[in-house]
């Protein structure tokens, strides 16, 4: 479904990654793997089409990613860094404003059993911005156990939660996959316990060094940007 | 293309980001009240820097007005795209499937809603305040009433520009003023017009045309420009 | 925003790759600016001694028009300039062409100074013939606005960090600039008109004495060629700095050492 082919990624004089290639068909689990600062999150954004800042190319069900924009973004959940739950509204109006966005609309009993799962019963009518930093990301979490999207692409999702909310998730990441889902994920929690094809991609082994030594003689750096 | 993409509802999720932004404001209303605040203070600025005499102040009103309602909407700018931004919802709205023009100008719109209408309900207070002719009202009203949304789509622009620079009060301000120049200019020549006892729909009739100029091409530019900012 | 690289990569012609690259641009601009800019220094002499010196006072006006061969070339630039700003934005957007963005970024500060020039030149004109320095008429004020335009460039680029973001938010800036300009001439000229009609029209006969009209024309070509001068120069620093990494720029630079 999702193919990368010979992704290269520059960014500040410095080469994130280069000849990355890897594919992603239904029912698999991607974990990428890197230390700090080895364009992780950057290569999340580039797969989810927030950036169009790199070389290569990517493919979606066989066409350019860039020809299937709307048919990927409609099939696309992305989970970033900051969780996008406003403090004003409550977590069920949270999850209203953000499923709609996804042009899916559900009813509201699942999203209310969706913030049971996630340890916000009692909650659901209480501005997001008298909860937690770690809450904010489960109202978020129970968006995405809501969603439809075939392909998620999760950025750090087990960051600031709990040790039952690792449980719970791991479950959803399962049943996910095993439903013929599709997961991109970072993250430094080992999925060994998901069943299902669970494959790892070591940004390091693609890592790139400094462009100072990158251009030989003959070459100039292109005409374009 | 396939099929699914024809069920998409842009115009429901539209409206939902309207109806979103709007419970946001009304949530915290001391900061949508801001700009009104600053409207009236601003104008009460003139008299007292100029000349409290009834016959100076009725001509200038009509600019006055204009003007402060100017300075207002430049100053809510800043907040059109940057809580969206802080808190990752701006990511979340250009994954959408949805066209993100039509979602952009939802934003707008609430925008004008929170900003411009408040607007447009205080000048008649300011008018009266500055002794403006009452014949020249209706001319106010109704430039404002085009006026406002226009200014609230051009600084969108520059909101969206922007939108990742810290600090960006007076970046917007300089991006959006040159924008700006043609409504005040018709804006103020309605209100001038309408005050000298002549007619004044054919700067209304251009502040109009303007208007359907900003709504076809300002949400193009704002998609444009907030796709290629979160770029970076 | 993105399908623009898609577009880029179907139309990857060698024409555009090679006129895009800034090597080549590098190379042929320093064969050529040598002889732009004698061209331009004699050119500037001639039309400027020839009008500043030669021709004869206007009758209503006396000598003070003479600062005409100042001000309406820079007046002609400070617009032509935002213009070929807001085309070298297109292309930025279209085709990704690095150079293109060189070149807008190179021009928003020439293009600054003419427009600067032309307020003060149409000041110090203002003085003795409608005795005052400042005069809100349509041509005046559309040319602040039009510096006012020129700094939000600038701004911008100096805001954003990535060049790759500088690029594509400057260039859609320019292209919303660039639309707003008939808007602004023309809201400008409908609000107040003091200033004396156009005195050079494309498309009628020139309402000049040709003996003043040649000088003008020459200065504005002279101008015109200082410009392209100007910007050459600048672009070429920014092509080092860009390429900075590249062995090319290394090699360049450090022959330019030793000689």
């Amino acid at each position: 479904m999702l193919e990368v082919v010979q992704l290269r990624c520059e960014r500040d004089d410095r080469v994130l990654f280069s000849e990355l290639s890897m594919k992603l068909s239904l029912g698999e689990l991607l974990q990428i793997e890197g230390a700090n600062g080895s364009g992780k999150t950057t290569l999340l954004r580039i797969l989810a089409g927030l950036s169009g800042d790199f070389q290569g190319n990517i493919f979606w069900k066989e066409k350019k990613l860039s020809s299937m924009y709307a048919d990927f973004r409609l099939s696309t959940f992305y989970f970033g860094h900051k969780p996008a739950v406003k403090a004003e509204l409550t977590p069920v109006e949270n999850i209203r404003w953000r499923a709609s966005l996804r042009n899916e609309s559900p009813s509201e009993d699942r999203i209310f059993s969706a913030l049971e799962q996630v340890n916000l019963a009692g909650f659901e009518e209480v501005a997001c911005g008298h909860l937690s930093a770690g809450q904010h990301r489960r109202v978020a979490l129970a968006d995405l156990s809501i969603s439809v999207s075939p392909l998620w692409i999760l950025d750090e999702p087990f960051t600031a939660i709990d040790v039952h909310g690792v449980a719970w998730l791991e479950t959803v990441l399962a049943k996910h996959v095993k439903e013929g889902g599709m997961v991109i994920i970072t993250s430094h929690q080992s999925l060994s316990d998901i069943s299902g094809t669970v494959r790892k991609v070591k940004l390091d082994d693609f890592a790139g060094g400094f462009l100072e030594d990158e251009f030989d003689d003959e070459m100039d750096s292109g005409a374009f940007l | 293309m396939s099929v699914d993409v024809q069920q998409l509802e842009g115009r429901k999720a539209m409206m939902g980001l309207i109806r979103r932004d709007l419970k946001l404001a009304f949530r915290t209303p001391g900061q949508s009240l801001n700009p009104v605040v600053f409207y009236l203070m601003v104008a009460s600025l003139f008299p007292l820097g100029i000349a409290p005499e009834r016959e100076t102040l009725s001509q200038l009103a009509g600019g006055i007005v204009w003007i402060g309602a100017l300075l207002a909407v430049l100053l809510s700018l800043d907040s059109l795209f940057k809580g969206d931004n802080d808190d990752g919802s701006l990511d979340q709205l250009l994954l959408s499937p949805h066209p993100l023009p039509l979602l952009v100008l939802g934003k707008v719109i609430a925008h004008w809603l929170t900003t411009g209408v408040a607007l447009i309900v205080m000048a008649p207070v300011l008018a009266l305040m500055l002794h403006l002719p009452e014949r020249a009202f209706p001319a106010l009203m109704a430039s404002l009433l085009l006026g406002t949304p226009l200014m609230s789509l051009a600084g969108g622009i520059g909101a969206a520009l922007t939108v990742r620079v810290q600090r960006s009060g007076v970046l917007i301000t300089l991006l959006s003023l040159p924008l700006y120049i043609p409504v005040l200019i018709f804006g103020t020549g309605a209100v001038q017009s309408a005050v000298d006892g002549m007619g004044y729909a054919g700067h209304l009739l251009w502040l109009g045309a303007f208007l359907v100029m900003g709504l076809c091409l300002a949400p193009i530019a704002i998609a444009a420009a907030l796709r290629i900012v979160v770029d970076g | 925003m993105i399908w623009y690289a898609d577009i880029r990569k179907t139309m990857n012609w060698t024409f555009f790759h090679k006129l895009g690259s800034p090597k080549w641009f590098y190379e042929i601009s320093g064969k050529w600016l040598p002889w732009l800019a004698i061209l331009a220094a004699l050119m500037m002499v001639t039309g400027l001694t020839w009008g500043l010196l030669f021709t004869p006072p206007d009758y209503l006006q006396g000598n003070s028009y003479r600062i005409i061969f100042l001000h309406v070339p820079t007046a002609f630039l400070a617009s032509a300039i935002y213009v070929s700003m807001a085309i070298a934005g297109a292309v930025t957007l279209i085709w990704r062409i690095k150079l293109a963005d060189m070149a807008l970024k190179s021009m928003a500060p020439i293009g600054t100074s003419f427009c600067f020039l032309a307020l003060i030149t149409g000041a110090i004109w203002g003085k003795p013939t409608w005795g005052t320095w400042w005069v809100w008429d349509a041509r005046l004020t559309s040319m602040l606005i039009l510096l006012f335009l020129y700094f939000g460039v600038i701004a911008l680029r100096g805001a954003i960090r990535s060049a790759n973001t500088q690029a594509r938010a400057c260039a859609i800036l320019t292209l919303v600039g660039v639309v707003n300009i008939p808007i602004i001439k023309f809201s400008v000229q409908w609000w107040n008109t003091l200033h004396q009609g156009s005195t050079l029209k494309l498309t009628e006969k020139p309402s000049m004495a040709p003996e003043m009209l040649w000088p003008l024309l020459i200065s504005i070509a002279a101008f015109y060629l200082f410009f392209t001068v100007a910007l050459i120069i600048r672009m070429r620093t920014e092509i080092l700095d860009r390429e900075r990494r590249t062995k090319w720029v290394r090699n360049a630079v450090e022959a330019g050492a030793r000689s």
